[in-house]
């Protein structure tokens, strides 16, 4: 399974965890649009680092968070390779 | 090895080799090698000795010299080489022995001898209490209301509170002590509680869950099943309740500082809300500040140095630290004040987290900690030990199943923040010298 599938089934099944609305997945949906809270979006990262063996925001400078999903999904598949 | 001494042989002699004269009156430091020697001691200084200091296995040595200097010891009881070297200053060492010398033992008129414990759980130097055998032994009913003397049993090591408690109730009870060591596997110990004829059984929580998880623990039949040092949730409680149906289960809320409190026995958690109105008995409870307050006869006189801080308030009440939260007609301890995760400015008590995970009937333990999260600051996951069932090989489709249960039954109960991001299944959990499961972060 490509990371950014992982990806995709981890925010659908936390979104369905925690009862939210789930925006479409485009590369360009903004994540504060997303329809997962912070909180979410920290279960996620959680739950791909145990997925992925790999979390890229542990060395993250906060202005370097990524913005949409598909700056999202980049950081994971640099940080993968 | 089963050594053991009986206590009439001691009454007409002594085991520490003709030197107990020599105590009288002085400040003494208790630190055998083992427990055994270490009750032979305390029951021959009490009375004798102005003040005993007893020394838990695994204090650390550099903050003896401190010890030495802030108790005014002038004495020891010792048989451990590496404490001698640790001090200075101190010229009567008597070597502590199981073997009884029959002779008549001088004792004059009776001292009312400081007992000076160390508190467990602090960061840097562990503080001292001061106790005696009047609040020590305060919860204790005179007498024994059993039709047989009872054989009592600890998890606990009974240089600590918590055993020293079961140590006082076997002697003043007129029963007998089967002593436990942290390193004797579960199967083990309890194959010698069951050889025993053990009637009483006490220690934490985490001790229990760990005895459960051995086959051993089917095999033994206790009267009396006590719980305390740290929450007893509804888990543990129903567990011991399948597993010793015919035992009388009790969970006693006790610290070193606050002594002996209260005992609860309906087999609920927590404690009915009617023990904060004022009680007619001796111990006084309140809730301030969130956290249980409270004034006893059987509470530590004070801390024991000369720029100790005050151990109880202006009104004689000592604050706990243990949290409190009132659900209908009860109080449910939710956890300790400085043990709190912080979820993007949520505030959790792990312990009340572990209380949920410890309902599913397949979770024997849990721990609960805070992992370090970008977005929220910390985030909360948790390890989980599942109980032990016969011909068991968890195929990891079925852990994954469990895990899902678990976290169903978490996000039903709890409100979101709290529910754990993540469930590792762990082999075992690790617990602390005192029997308290190990907290640190993840």
């Amino acid at each position: 399974m490509s990371i950014e599938s992982t990806i995709r089934n981890h925010l659908e099944e936390v979104a369905r965890e925690c009862n939210s609305d789930l925006a479409p997945l485009t590369d360009d949906l903004l994540l504060t649009k997303s329809g997962l809270d912070s909180l979410g979006w920290a279960i996620v990262v959680t739950r791909l680092e145990e997925a992925l063996g790999v979390d890229p925001f542990a060395e993250l400078e906060q202005s370097h968070f990524p913005t949409t999903l598909g700056d999202f999904v980049r950081i994971y598949e640099d940080a993968a390779t | 090895m089963n050594a053991g001494v009986a206590l009439r042989d001691l009454a007409g002699g002594s085991c520490l080799g003709g030197g107990l004269a020599a105590l009288a009156g002085r400040s003494v430091l208790v630190a055998a090698h083992d427990q055994l020697r270490t009750a032979l001691a305390l029951i021959e200084l009490d009375g004798i000795a102005r003040r005993l200091v007893l020394c838990t296995p695994d204090f650390p040595l550099e903050y003896l010299p401190g010890v030495v200097a802030t108790a005014e010891i002038d004495a020891a009881i010792s048989d451990r080489p590496e404490v001698r070297n640790a001090i200075v200053g101190v010229d009567t060492w008597i070597e502590p022995s199981t073997s009884v010398v029959p002779g008549a033992v001088a004792r004059g008129p009776a001292r009312p001898t400081e007992w000076i414990l160390f508190t467990s759980g602090t960061m840097g130097a562990p503080k001292m209490v001061v106790h005696t055998l009047a609040t020590l032994a305060g919860a204790i009913r005179p007498g024994s209301e059993l039709a047989r003397p009872a054989v009592w049993c600890t998890f606990y090591d009974i240089r600590r509170f918590g055993g020293l408690q079961i140590f006082l109730r076997a002697l003043l009870g007129d029963g007998s002590l089967v002593l436990s060591t942290p390193d004797e596997p579960s199967d083990d110990f309890l194959a010698r509680v069951r050889s025993c004829g053990v009637t009483h059984i006490t220690g934490t929580p985490s001790h229990w869950r760990r005895a459960l998880l051995s086959p051993a623990a089917r095999e033994i039949a206790p009267a009396y099943a006590r719980l305390s040092g740290e929450i007893a949730d509804q888990g543990i409680l129903d567990s011991l309740r399948a597993a010793y149906p015919r035992a009388k289960i009790a969970h006693a809320f006790a610290s070193t500082e606050a002594g002996v409190a209260f005992e609860v026995d309906d087999g609920r958690a927590g404690f009915p809300a009617t023990l904060l109105a004022p009680q007619d008995g001796p111990v006084q409870l309140k809730m301030h500040d969130g956290s249980l307050r409270i004034r006893s006869p059987r509470a530590a006189l004070r801390y024991l140095g000369e720029h100790a801080e005050p151990l109880a308030d202006a009104d004689g009440f000592i604050d706990t630290g243990d949290m409190l939260e009132l659900r209908g007609d009860r109080y449910h301890f939710v956890g300790r004040r400085g043990g709190i995760i912080n979820v993007g400015g949520l505030k959790i008590h792990p312990e009340e987290v572990e209380a949920v995970i410890n309902r599913h009937p397949r979770v024997r333990f849990s721990l609960v900690k805070a992992r370090k999260n970008p977005l929220t600051g910390a985030i909360v996951v948790a390890d989980v030990v599942l109980t032990q069932e016969p011909g068991d090989a968890e195929s990891v489709a079925a852990k994954e199943a469990l895990k899902r249960e678990i976290l169903a039954a978490c996000r039903s109960t709890l409100p979101l923040h709290k529910v754990p991001a993540s469930i590792h299944i762990v082999p075992s959990l690790r617990l602390t010298a005192a029997g308290k499961v190990a907290r640190s972060d993840a």
